[in-house]
């Protein structure tokens, strides 16, 4: 089981490898690098617009949402907020209304009187620092309080005159004859008989800060009242200071209700401003949030949502990389393979045809040659053994000759036999070197004649061949046999095996020779292909070494320089399977 | 020394008999395997040459019948056509020798002699 993972690992692993410098793209396959770029922009494209859509959705109404909640909490705040100033002033507006009902001016003029309501006042409401009584004509007529104000004449004054018109007044913060900020409501009472009076209450301002003070915000936050003018009422922080013009924001425009606007701040810091118009007042109360803080939840959320966006895309992009390199790498491989196969095996046919041809030729013509040479040689005999026919020396050497070509045609025919001849391969177990040393053993005369210097590297601990001994002796017989036409006189030869896998050998006879030409070691294992023609030369001797080394499960192949030499390397099988005769020719 | 000669190309078997006779062999020939039996059957023939791919009656099929009824005569293979298989098959069963056509006339005598010294 193991090693079935290993086998598909190790046929996954070269793809993996080639992931980074594919092999299609090394041989410039034109029609599989459009595939691949194509394959990878639509993957990129299908997987990436979709994605980049949805974030960018998420993204704007995450936003939009959160912005949304965030101004309705202001307006939240900035309304309860007001519903408690307008109250704090309508109660205290109602407190002199309800004294200027019950009490008559008569009894209000007395300030023992009066002293005593600004108790019971200060008692029920608080925050009220003093009153007075102001008659129609605009003196006060009556004051309780720390200040000794009785006999001042305000009939000069906004107040009086807003309040004789309006019957109730909320003035703004002022410093007045006192110094301290503060503020007045008044009310006027009239009975339409000349006995006209205003009833006026200053506020401290502790009261307006303590609501304020009491909403709990932030460091960043603020909550301030200014006057209809922009003025501010009540400590701002950092938006101006107390009774001079707000700066950095913008004088909100009227509006009855409760409203959230945003402004650029100073320094590019957007604020959240809520506001209302407090009724029957000069005052506007502001809601003043810093944006950044507000939106704290967001930016968080919208780094998660950026982070993953991000990494969404490295994967995409490595999904998108891989997997179509991954398969055209594959497909490409399986093409190649597949054309490599269909090669051999056109090879292969093209030799079995021609194999039979030849073997078809050389049956046909070898009893006619039986023929010639038993006619030929009858005569010879006849010159030989006939003294009448001894007169013409010539015919002798004619006939001789005939002879001679006879003898080689038969060479041919029987050559022509043996390269279409499928014999069964008998297997038997033997070291490589027994082989080489067989064959060497019909040529070492030969070299030592000609001074070539003959070479063997055989590896230590090569394993022994379970092949055709026969075969392999016919075609390291045939290759060294080339190699020594190819070199002169002198040369030198080297054979050299080694393992290739643990399945396959190696064997290689090389040559310090003339060397083949590019365009000769195409044709160099056809049938009738030689450059020694006029020498004898078959020209079969390696097209049946090419068939015997393909009929072991083996490979032979061949490099050459011109000058400088040949390498026929064959890769055998460590292993032949025994096989049958397939052969069609034979008889 | 009598031989008989067996193939169907008679040209052949007609130069390669004179050829012999020159040599001093008394040479017979057939055309086919059961003619060349039949010869056999008369008597006084010790050696054969004898051609394997024959009409009627193959060259093998001859040779296992002359060894079945003659084992002492000795029998010479000489084909066009034979390979390794053919070469194993005929001295399994009995041939003296295995030749390939063309012939080399010195080489068949020579043989020839020697097939009869174990005849006679």
């Amino acid at each position: 089981m193991s090693a079935k993972v290993g086998d598909i690992l190790r046929t996954i692993r070269p793809r993996w490898v080639a992931l980074y410098r594919p092999s299609f793209w090394v041989d410039r396959a034109r029609r599989y690098c459009y595939i691949w770029a194509l394959s990878i922009a639509l993957l990129a494209v299908v997987s990436l617009v979709p994605l980049t859509l949805m974030v960018t959705y998420v993204y704007q109404s995450s936003e939009q949402a959160i912005y949304k909640e965030n101004v309705l909490r202001i307006l939240r705040l900035t309304s309860n907020t007001r519903r408690t100033v307008t109250s704090f002033f309508e109660q205290r507006l109602n407190a002199l209304r309800f004294t200027v009902q019950v009490e008559s001016y008569s009894y209000l003029k007395r300030s023992d009187h009066l002293a005593g309501v600004l108790k019971n006042l200060k008692y029920g409401f608080g925050r009220i620092v003093d009153l007075g009584v102001i008659d129609a004509s605009g003196i006060q007529v009556a004051y309780t309080g720390p200040f000794e104000l009785t006999g001042k004449d305000y009939s000069g004054q906004d107040w009086f005159k807003k309040t004789a018109e309006q019957g109730a007044y909320v003035s703004d913060v002022f410093l007045g004859y006192r110094g301290v900020p503060h503020m007045i409501v008044a009310v006027r009472w009239g009975n339409g008989q000349g006995e006209d009076f205003v009833l006026r209450a200053t506020l401290d301002m502790e009261g307006l800060s303590e609501i304020l003070h009491s909403l709990e915000l932030s460091e960043r936050s603020v909550s301030f009242i200014i006057n209809r003018d922009g003025i501010i009422q009540t400590p701002s922080r950092r938006y101006g200071e107390l009774l001079e013009k707000m700066c950095c924001i913008p004088m909100p425009e009227y509006s009855e209700h409760t409203e959230v606007f945003e402004t650029g701040g100073e320094g590019g810091n957007p604020l959240m401003v809520g506001y209302a118009y407090i009724a029957n007042s000069p005052f506007i109360l502001l809601l003043v949030k810093e944006k950044s803080e507000i939106m704290q939840n967001w930016y968080g959320l919208r780094q998660n949502l950026i982070i993953f966006f991000l990494g969404s895309l490295v994967v995409i992009f490595l999904v998108c990389y891989v997997i179509p390199t991954y398969m055209i790498e594959s497909l490409y491989a399986a093409e190649q393979t597949q054309a490599r196969a269909i090669h051999r095996l056109e090879e292969t046919a093209r030799l079995a045809s021609l194999g039979r041809l030849a073997a078809g030729v050389a049956h046909e013509i070898n009893n006619p040659l039986a023929i010639i040479n038993e006619k030929a040689g009858l005569i010879k005999d006849f010159i030989t053994f006939k003294e009448e026919y001894k007169r013409d020396g010539r015919l002798e050497g004619l006939i001789d000759s005939v002879l001679e070509s006879v003898e080689r045609c038969g060479a041919v025919t029987k050559q022509l036999l043996g390269f279409a001849r499928h014999t069964g391969v008998s297997v038997s177990t033997f070291p490589v070197r027994q082989v080489i040393a067989d064959v060497l053993g019909f040529l070492e005369k030969e070299a030592s004649y000609r001074n070539i210097a003959l070479n063997l590297d055989i590896q230590d601990g090569l394993p022994p061949l379970v092949s055709d001994r026969g075969k392999l002796q016919q075609i390291f017989l045939n290759l060294i046999n080339n190699a020594f036409q190819a070199v002169n006189d002198g040369g030198r030869i080297d054979i050299a095996a080694k393992t290739v896998d643990a399945e396959r050998v190696a064997v290689s006879v090389s040559d310090n020779g003339c060397g083949i030409s590019e365009e000769n070691l195409q044709k160099i294992f056809d049938p009738f292909f030689s450059t020694k023609k006029g020498s004898g030369g078959t020209g079969l001797g390696l097209s049946i070494t090419h068939g015997l080394v393909q009929r072991l499960g083996g490979q032979i192949a061949v490099a050459s320089e011109i000058g400088k030499g040949t390498t026929f390397t064959v890769t055998l099988p460590i292993e032949t399977k025994e096989v049958g005769d397939e052969g069609p020719t034979r008889g | 020394m009598r031989v008989l000669l067996v193939d169907d190309e008679w040209q052949f078997v007609e130069a390669l008999a004179e050829r012999l006779q020159l040599r001093g062999f008394d040479a017979l020939v057939a055309y086919d395997g059961p003619s060349a039996l039949e010869l056999l059957g008369q008597g006084g023939v010790g050696l054969v040459v004898l051609d394997l791919r024959m009409p009627d009656m193959d060259g093998l099929e001859v040779l296992r019948r002359i060894k079945e009824s003659w084992p002492k005569t000795q029998v010479i293979i000489a084909t066009g056509h034979g390979d390794e298989e053919d070469r194993r098959q005929c001295l399994e069963l009995g041939a003296f020798a295995f030749l390939s056509k063309p012939l080399n006339i010195k080489e068949l005598s020579g043989l020839l002699k020697e097939a009869w010294e174990m005849v006679a």
